[in-house]
């Protein structure tokens, strides 16, 4: 046990904990912000709810945010040490051959879901964290919906945003059945996995995108 | 039974008229011994150290009363008479010939067949086997030449044994060891199939495809241990083929009328050789197996007599080094390579045995080879190497060629497309022949109707040596079962005709795909075109029962020895005979000399022998590299494959063996004054390395066509033009009933012959027919 | 044909090696990749320079010797079959052919395009084995029935054939294609569960000691391996070590 960790295989299955747990968290982080399209109140309530919520305040949240700098940190150096195994370069490579973009260039579209999180952070979580923790500015559980559908009245980070679910997405394309797979998945769900990550793959990324442009062109 | 007979002459080292009568010549003495069956005499020689002048030697010597060689002319003629009567005195007769009362004619050639009934015979000889105690063992080297069935299990089960175990191939890994390639599967006894197997059958099947030219104790063994094979891979975990019941498959081979065999797909070969691969993983984990990979085998060192190390080049830095052991087993295989296209691999040679020949290991019955009649024909001169299509496609393939001459030239001019030709115009010669076996004669049988029919002007691709291997039928036939076993129109040409393919790639698939690989036609649509090639020796170094070598302490194992095949291989044996004697018999016979040997010590590998012996090594490799010729390995190699198969190939005669020996000899000096290796000696350099294999192939050729020119007669893979029936079939002879042993003694076609008689107490000798 | 070939020249582990041109004429489509090599060799000795070394053995592609990066994919163009395999016809008249060995860092150079694959055996060692001495009197083989799903699932992957493309193929050098084959063979089999545990983590840390790379499953692998042997071993691997880890 004490060994399985600093196995190959077992860098690999933590990254792919990880992924899962950061893909649930985004599942979650989807269905909150959908409520956004159908109702405000809804939407702020589920979002003071989590913003108050001591168990997600203080124990969720500090986990998550482990979960996705452990992610993040391992992805790189994982990154590291493959290059390191490769040492010389091909003259000609021809890599869509034998697989696909996205299982190649997963540390790219990470780089990019990076810079997007930053962005995301200065957007949402440092405001919030400020209004919360630093200035302690009073509880108003129906602040909520105004400040997303303010954030989302710039089309060009509507924009940026959207490349970078694109990137999401396609990151998710490998990432979900890829991690599923290092954690052992047999044979036989194969095909049911697919399904089920091109349907996620997909779906969540689109359904970001579409709150955001919604809230675009409702406001205008 | 055998006469024996003294005689005195003189040495004579070149025709008599050169010499004056005042020249000294050496006096031998020579027994004689005559064997009455064939008439023919062999000679133990002993020369004396006597000599006495031309003038002075009566010829005369058997005539006088006192039989003295030396005539009283000479001063010290009594002296030296005295001495010869004492020589001869010495000379203990009955021991030399003791050996011979036995089994073999040769008094060089024992056997050491033990005594008692054949059922009895190993366990008895296990029984009473010399054994090495653990503590002993520990102490104990042994070097292991070759990685394949017979020497990785080998090695794998010294080493289990506790020896410490040296083992060599010239391979990156012993996996690569051509064993790998064995498609079909594995003969054993077991009668799973409850269709009346067994291990005397087993027996059976193998002397008579042998064509009676094996040694009847050595199959009786194999067939003994085959059971134990299936069940140590078994536990190995090779993943032989099994039903649905969980229980192991078999299937049925040629020669045969029992389902013996045993396989993993069509990769038996290699399934098998993983599963020694992975014994030999254990022991050298454990450091009892110390693995040299790409290492090849120069010279064997001979030490008091005895084996004890071996010469190697490192094939990555070019470094000679030398191993010391106290046995040296060769288990390199077969050497069809000499016929530069062959089946084997690139690499396959017969370096390490040839070079044991030459130490004094005999080598036996050099020209049975066994040519494969389902290969994909050659293509053109630039072919490297020949791909065999699995025995099995002849279950459900039917072998033909045009009836007509001129269709056959239409076809080979690409005017006719097989398709075209109507079914009454189309010779199926093997069901024409043998109507018994039809198309599943015999490999040799086979061949040979298959290149009669090509000679005849029959052949049907472009060079005209091809032959048709035609689904169609079969396809018809599985398909109509199909449609009726489905409730379809069993009419249906179309119908009838995917259901009938779909059969025929579920059992060959694989196979089909390769063809299609290689040739670019498609063979579910047009007949596959096949020849026969080279497939396997069946000849090797001269071994007895506890499989040592005419040299102390050398033992040659699986294709590299002559033992279990006789004239012909049947399907899926080879995988068993490796097996066989790397797992279960070389590891106890091997202790009946190396229990005389626990208090040897060390062998150190910085004597005069061993340092004589790298230095030879070395010059010869030098040699190569200086030549400077002007032709490259290859010219050589393939100029001596086309002599090999134009004149020693599947039909044999006379003059052309004749003309081959002369040939071959011619080729070996031109080889040697004009071959051309580039690069430099301590450096990974293919070319030199094949410069020493074909430099070899080159003297093994030519005791080839003299082993073929000797044996007056067609067994197996041994055909002799003249000695075939009015319809062509082989004509064996009673005389010939016996091993021949070459001795080495300088060049090739002077090679002395030994004879091992053999006998067969518990089969009768019959005429093979097929008919 | 006639054929641009630019290929690896390096003269031993020591040296750098770089990229040669050479000019082919004359090549038949019938001939195969190594054959073709084989006549680019033959002009190359008579023009008194130094053949390209290459390994090859059986030629019939079973033994895993040939390896060969050609063109940018592992075996050449063409899928589930080996270099000895491929043959002239995939190839038009006048085109390039890029030729270089198989890169990995557990896969050091040894000459021009011949590679030291004994990070391989040594994976093996270190556990690619069922611990039964050679007694005789081994147990039946019928007396353990194994399903024959099972069977052939073991089949499958003992059909690898160790030639490496799947850590050539791969852009992290990962050779889990051919350590999970190993492992997925013996677990499925009753024979290799009493060793099971030890096995797979002793395999799975020499594979680490060779230097090979770490696995994001991109399929390279299965897709380029001449046997086919699928990425579903892989993921026994993975959960046969979770299970001897956790045990």
């Amino acid at each position: 046990m004490k060994n399985f960790i600093t196995t190959s295989i077992g860098k690999k299955f933590a990254m792919a904990l990880s992924a899962i747990f950061l893909m649930v968290f985004l599942l979650q982080h989807f269905l909150i912000n959908i409520t956004s399209v159908f109702s405000a109140d809804i939407f702020n309530f589920l979002s003071h709810f989590m913003g108050t919520n001591p168990l997600v305040q203080f124990i969720l949240q500090p986990i998550l945010i482990a979960g996705v700098i452990f992610h993040f940190v391992m992805g790189f150096y994982l990154e590291f040490q493959n290059r390191k195994a490769t040492k010389y370069e091909y003259h000609k490579v021809r890599g869509g051959a034998n697989s696909t973009w996205m299982s190649r260039n997963m540390i790219w579209s990470g780089l990019v879901i990076l810079s997007f999180l930053i962005l995301h952070f200065i957007d949402f979580w440092f405001p919030e964290m400020n209004h919360k923790y630093v200035e302690f500015l009073p509880e108003d559980p129906n602040r909520y919906y105004d400040e997303l559908v303010e954030k989302f009245e710039s089309p060009v980070r509507v924009l940026f945003y959207c490349v970078s679910f694109v990137l999401l997405s396609l990151h998710l394309l490998h990432g979900f059945s890829s991690s599923l797979k290092s954690m052992g998945t047999n044979k036989t769900y194969v095909s049911t996995v697919k399904n089920l990550s091109n349907f996620y793959a997909i779906g969540i990324p689109a359904g970001f995108c579409f709150i955001a442009v919604f809230h675009l062109l409702s406001h205008l | 039974m055998s006469k024996k007979k003294l005689t005195f002459s003189l040495n004579y080292r070149k025709p008599k008229s050169q010499y004056k009568d005042s020249d000294e010549l050496m006096i031998c003495i020579r027994y004689y011994h005559k064997c009455s069956n064939t008439d023919k005499t062999k000679i133990i020689k002993k020369s004396t150290g006597v000599k006495c002048m031309l003038k002075d030697w009566n010829t005369d010597w058997h005539k006088s009363n006192d039989r003295a060689p030396v005539k009283s002319t000479d001063p010290n003629a009594k002296k030296k008479n005295k001495i010869l009567k004492e020589k001869v005195k010495s000379f203990d007769i009955d021991e030399l010939y003791s050996s011979v009362k036995n089994d073999s004619f040769s008094p060089y050639l024992n056997s050491k067949i033990p005594f008692g009934d054949i059922e009895k015979k190993w366990t008895n000889h296990k029984n009473t086997i010399d054994l090495v105690s653990p503590a002993n063992k520990r102490n104990i080297d042994i070097i292991v030449v070759g990685t394949g069935l017979a020497g990785g299990s080998a090695a794998a089960t010294l080493a289990e044994l506790g020896y410490n175990v040296k083992a060599f191939c010239f391979q990156d890994s012993p996996r690569r060891a051509h064993s790998i390639a064995a498609q079909g599967g594995i003969n054993a006894a077991k009668n799973y199939q409850g269709d009346g197997d067994s291990v005397y059958r087993l027996f059976y099947d193998t002397v008579k495809g042998g064509d009676y030219r094996s040694r009847e104790e050595n199959v009786y063994r194999l067939a003994e241990v085959s059971a134990n094979i299936i069940d140590q891979c078994v536990a190995q975990g090779v993943p032989f083929a099994r039903d649905y019941g969980g229980l192991l498959d078999n299937r049925s081979f040629g020669g045969v009328l029992v389902s013996r065999t045993f396989y993993a797909k069509g990769q038996t070969g290699q399934q098998l050789l993983l599963g020694a691969y992975s014994a030999m993983n254990r022991q050298i984990a454990r450091g009892k197996i110390k693995m040299y990979n790409r290492h090849e085998m120069l010279d064997i060192v001979k030490v008091d007599g005895k084996a004890r190390g071996i010469i190697t080049r490192n094939l990555v830095n070019g470094e000679i080094e030398r191993h010391s052991a106290h046995a040296v087993v060769l288990a390199s295989g077969g050497y069809g390579n000499v016929f530069y296209l062959s089946t084997n691999a690139m690499g396959s040679n017969v370096t390490a045995a040839w070079k044991a020949h030459k130490r004094g290991a005999f080598f036996a019955n050099p020209c049975f080879t066994q040519i494969h009649p389902t290969c994909i024909p050659v293509s053109g001169d630039h072919q490297s190497k020949l791909t065999l299509m699995s025995e099995s496609l002849r279950n459900d393939g039917r072998i033909w060629v045009p009836k007509k001459s001129e269709d056959a030239k239409n076809v080979r001019s690409g005017k006719l497309k097989p398709t075209e030709i109507a079914e009454n115009d189309r010779d199926y010669f093997l069901e024409r022949r043998y109507p018994a076996f039809g198309n599943l004669v015999p490999r040799d049988v086979a061949s040979r109707a298959a290149k009669e029919r090509c000679d005849a002007g029959f052949g049907v691709n472009k060079t005209g040596e091809a032959v048709y291997l035609d689904f169609a039928s079969s396809i018809i036939r599985y398909g109509k079962e199909q449609a009726l076993v489905n409730g379809q129109d069993e009419n249906n040409v179309e119908l009838v005709q995917k259901l009938g393919k779909e059969i025929i790639k579920k059992k060959y698939g694989n196979l089909f795909q390769m063809y299609e690989k290689i040739v670019d036609q498609n063979p579910y649509e047009t007949p596959m075109m096949i020849y026969p090639a080279v497939h396997y020796t069946m000849g090797g170094i001269w071994v007895d029962y506890n499989l040592m070598t005419t040299v102390p302490g050398l033992y040659a194992i699986g294709e590299a020895n002559f033992s279990d095949h006789g004239a012909n291989r049947l399907g899926a044996s080879a995988l068993m005979q490796g097996l066989a004697d790397g797992y279960f018999v070389l590891p106890y016979t091997i202790g009946d000399y190396l229990s005389k040997e626990i208090s040897t010590g060390p062998i150190p590998n910085d004597t005069e022998e061993f340092i004589k012996a790298e230095k030879e090594a070395k010059e010869k490799i030098n040699l190569f590299i200086n030549n400077k010729g002007s032709k490259r390995v290859d010219y050589f190699h393939k100029k001596l494959g086309k002599i090999m198969w134009n004149k020693c190939g599947m039909a044999r005669n006379k003059k052309d063996l004749e003309s081959a020996i002369k040939e071959i000899s011619a080729l070996r000096k031109d080889f040697w004054k004009n071959v051309k290796v580039p690069g430099s000696q301590d450096e990974f350099n293919e070319e030199l390395a094949k410069a020493g294999r074909v430099a070899d192939f080159l003297e093994l050729g030519e005791l080839f066509a003299k082993d073929a020119l000797d044996r007056e007669e067609s067994c197996g893979g041994h055909f002799r033009e003249e000695h075939q029936t009015k319809e062509g079939e082989a004509t064996r002879k009673k005389e010939f009933q016996f091993v021949s042993a070459w001795e080495y003694v300088g060049e090739p076609k002077n090679a002395i012959l030994h004879k091992e008689e053999l006998k067969y107490k518990n089969i009768e000798v019959k005429e093979r027919s097929y008919k | 044909m006639r054929l641009t070939l630019k290929i690896w020249r390096q003269k031993n582990s020591e040296t750098k090696g770089k990229i040669e041109s050479y000019d082919i004429d004359e090549i038949s489509p019938d001939m195969s990749f190594l054959e073709m090599l084989d006549v680019l060799n033959a002009k190359l000795i008579n023009e008194d320079q130094e053949p390209v070394s290459f390994d090859h053995d059986c030629r019939e592609g079973i033994c895993g010797s040939c390896s060969l990066f050609i063109n940018g994919r592992a075996h050449g163009p063409d899928r589930r079959i080996t270099t000895c395999q491929l043959h002239m016809r995939k190839f038009k008249d006048g085109d390039t052919i890029y030729i270089e060995p198989f890169r990995a860092k557990a896969f050091p150079v040894i000459k021009d395009l011949v590679v030291d694959r004994s990070a391989f055996d040594r994976i093996q060692h270190a556990g690619g084995y069922i611990s039964i001495n050679t007694s005789g009197n081994t147990q039946d083989a019928n007396a353990t029935p194994v399903n024959k799903e099972d069977a052939d699932a073991a089949f499958d992957a003992a059909t690898c054939i160790g030639c490496g493309a799947c850590v050539a193929s791969c852009k992290n050098s990962s050779a889990m294609l051919f350590v999970g084959a190993k492992v997925s063979q013996y677990s499925l089999l009753p024979q290799g569960q009493t060793e099971a545990s030890r096995r797979v983590i002793n395999m799975v840390n020499q594979m680490d000691l060779e230097g090979f790379g770490n696995c994001s499953n991109t399929g390279a692998c299965e897709v380029e391996c001449p046997k086919g042997i699928s990425l579903d071993n892989i993921a026994r691997m993975n959960r046969e070590l979770v299970k001897a880890s956790f045990k």
